[in-house]
């Protein structure tokens, strides 16, 4: 497969008061064109770095990245504004309390020109069907919504870019855990439909295993482990991994059994 | 609409200020046919009637050269709301304008919009007004030139500080990794988060524009006679103390009734609006 998205031996410290902080340490990973990778790892672990250096937020000290075999300028053109969106993870504060949920998801449309001006109000109303929600909730303020429907709106917002990557950071973690399910549903289905690739930032492996294909396992702003799913989980190569799994909350015998094999190896290091 | 209404009506405070300043606001309205005598407004005398203790129909009395004190609070009242409007149109949207450029842009604009900010805030802001029109004719435009020149630095401190705070917030985020221009980014995303602590101190303001207004006509430095000010009835009246006290006292509870009605208005305000100060 093609690689849409190349990250080169990416470093990035943030200088803190005299003292440095290495967040990145040497990153390199590519993300295939239509797949999704799911980056996951502690808090700290650079996971959160990684997306805002792919969107632009952040310039890394060192490395580069290459979009669609071109590297990355510091000063994104609105057209790579376009091409790589977010979904954030508070749908509380990503929605302006002050504004109607539609004029959020027509920005999009109106900073990059998508349609003519009298259809905007329209595409509108199917970004919002997209993603399940009924068309007349535009003029709605965020405040009248629930979480899920939120978050929905935030991945309406996303989709009206019409964008090639979207960086997925924490997107259910504000949710609870039956609108986390159909929130995920709804990711894994527009994907499907629309041929997006994913950058899917989560702490969470249960989400992981439900919607990645390959996973990036960070620990201490290195990546210390990319393998694909059932790889990883089936055989989790580094130590960290393995205890990151083996965190996991288990329902089942199976898993339990799962877990305790896991573990073995681990504890024997000690 | 209803749960304001309802905090409105349920504080008697509230209710109060509403009362007060709504009556402050018809009778400057309609002064020319509440006021007993509409043509002392200008240059009357009527000596027959000069210094008169409050009878009827002199209902605060009259002043020096015999015009009715309670007509002339009237339309020094027009001239003192219109003030107040003048000067925060004037002053809100520099100072809001100041303060979302600093906030959100940053870096050494902030640095240089924000010590400008506090060079204005560090001077007594009478003594701002007071040296302004010192080099000015004193009139009622220079007055109100000089109240707007010290009053702006206020709303661009205040929406600064909401704009840090605000730029952190992930709709800033969305709305800049989707490629909104820094323009609507302040105007369309932040300000309008700022405008309920924007207006709740508008309306408290209001009445410390009137009295900081009135302190400079009381100097000498406002509006000129025979227009008819609160500030230059009291200072006028101040040489006949106690002797002719309504020449003073009346057009002191005057000030004191706007300024207290607007801070009730502003305070019901900031609880239906939710604003911790």
């Amino acid at each position: 497969m093609k690689p849409l998205l190349q990250v080169i031996d990416v470093t990035k410290t943030f200088d803190a008061g005299g003292t440095s902080v290495r967040a990145l340490d040497g990153v390199s990973f590519s993300v295939s064109a239509g797949e999704c990778l799911a980056v996951v790892g502690e808090s700290g672990s650079g996971k959160s770095t990684i997306a805002n250096i792919v969107l632009g937020i952040y310039q890394p000290t060192s490395g580069a990245l290459l979009f669609q075999d071109k590297e990355l300028p510091d000063v994104r053109s609105l057209a790579l504004k376009q091409a790589i969106q977010l979904v954030q993870q508070n749908p509380l504060s990503s929605l302006n309390p002050r504004r109607s949920v539609g004029a959020s998801i027509r920005l999009a449309l109106d900073v990059h020109a998508i349609g003519d001006r009298a259809g905007r109000k329209a595409r509108v109303g199917e970004l919002l069907e997209e993603v399940g929600l009924p068309a007349d909730y535009a003029d709605r303020s965020p405040a009248a919504l629930s979480g899920g429907q939120r978050q929905r709106v935030a991945i309406a917002r996303a989709l009206a870019c019409q964008s090639e990557l979207l960086v997925l950071d924490e997107p259910t973690s504000a949710l609870d855990v039956l609108v986390q399910a159909r929130v995920l549903k709804l990711l894994a289905d527009i994907r499907q439909a629309r041929r997006l690739t994913y950058i899917f930032i989560t702490h969470d492996l249960a989400v992981v295993r439900n919607i990645a294909d390959r996973v990036a396992v960070f620990e201490k702003g290195r990546l210390v482990e990319i393998a694909p799913t059932a790889d990883l989980f089936a055989n989790p190569s580094h130590p960290y991994t393995r205890r990151l799994i083996s965190a996991v909350p288990v329902t089942s015998r199976r898993e339990a059994e799962l877990r305790d094999r896991l573990q073995e190896p681990l504890d024997a290091d000690l | 609409m209803k749960r304001a209404l309802f905090i409105l009506l349920r504080n008697p405070l509230s209710v109060l200020g509403l009362t007060l300043v709504g009556l402050v606001v018809l009778a400057a309205v309609f002064a020319d046919y509440v006021a007993p005598f509409p043509d002392h407004k200008g240059a009357v005398v009527d000596f027959l009637n000069f210094n008169k203790a409050p009878e009827w129909p002199y209902l605060f009395g009259t002043d020096l050269v015999g015009r009715d004190i309670f007509s002339r609070i009237l339309f020094a009242y027009r001239i003192s709301l219109t003030l107040g409007v003048v000067v925060l149109a004037l002053a809100v949207p520099v100072g809001v304008t100041v303060g979302l450029i600093a906030g959100y842009i940053g870096g050494r604009t902030e640095f240089v919009l924000m010590r400008i900010t506090d060079v204005f805030l560090s001077i007594p802001p009478l003594v701002l007004a007071m040296s302004m029109m010192g080099l000015l004719e004193p009139s009622l435009t220079n007055g109100m030139m000089a109240v707007t020149v010290m009053w702006w630095p206020w709303y661009a401190r205040l929406v600064y500080n909401l704009t840090r705070s605000e730029r952190e917030e992930g709709y800033v985020l969305a709305a800049e990794v989707i490629g909104a221009s820094r323009l609507h980014v302040m105007f369309r995303e932040i300000l309008p988060n700022c405008v309920p602590s924007i207006l709740t101190k508008m309306t408290i303001d209001f009445g410390f524009v009137i009295l900081i207004a009135s302190s400079l006509s009381f100097l000498g430095l406002g509006v000129q006679p025979p227009t008819p000010d609160l500030g230059s009835m009291v200072a006028e009246g101040a040489k006949y103390l106690p002797d002719s006290w309504w020449l003073t006292v009346f057009p002191g509870l005057a000030i004191l009734v706007v300024v207290f009605g607007f801070n009730l208005i502003g305070d019901a305000l900031r609880e239906i609006l939710g604003v911790d100060q």
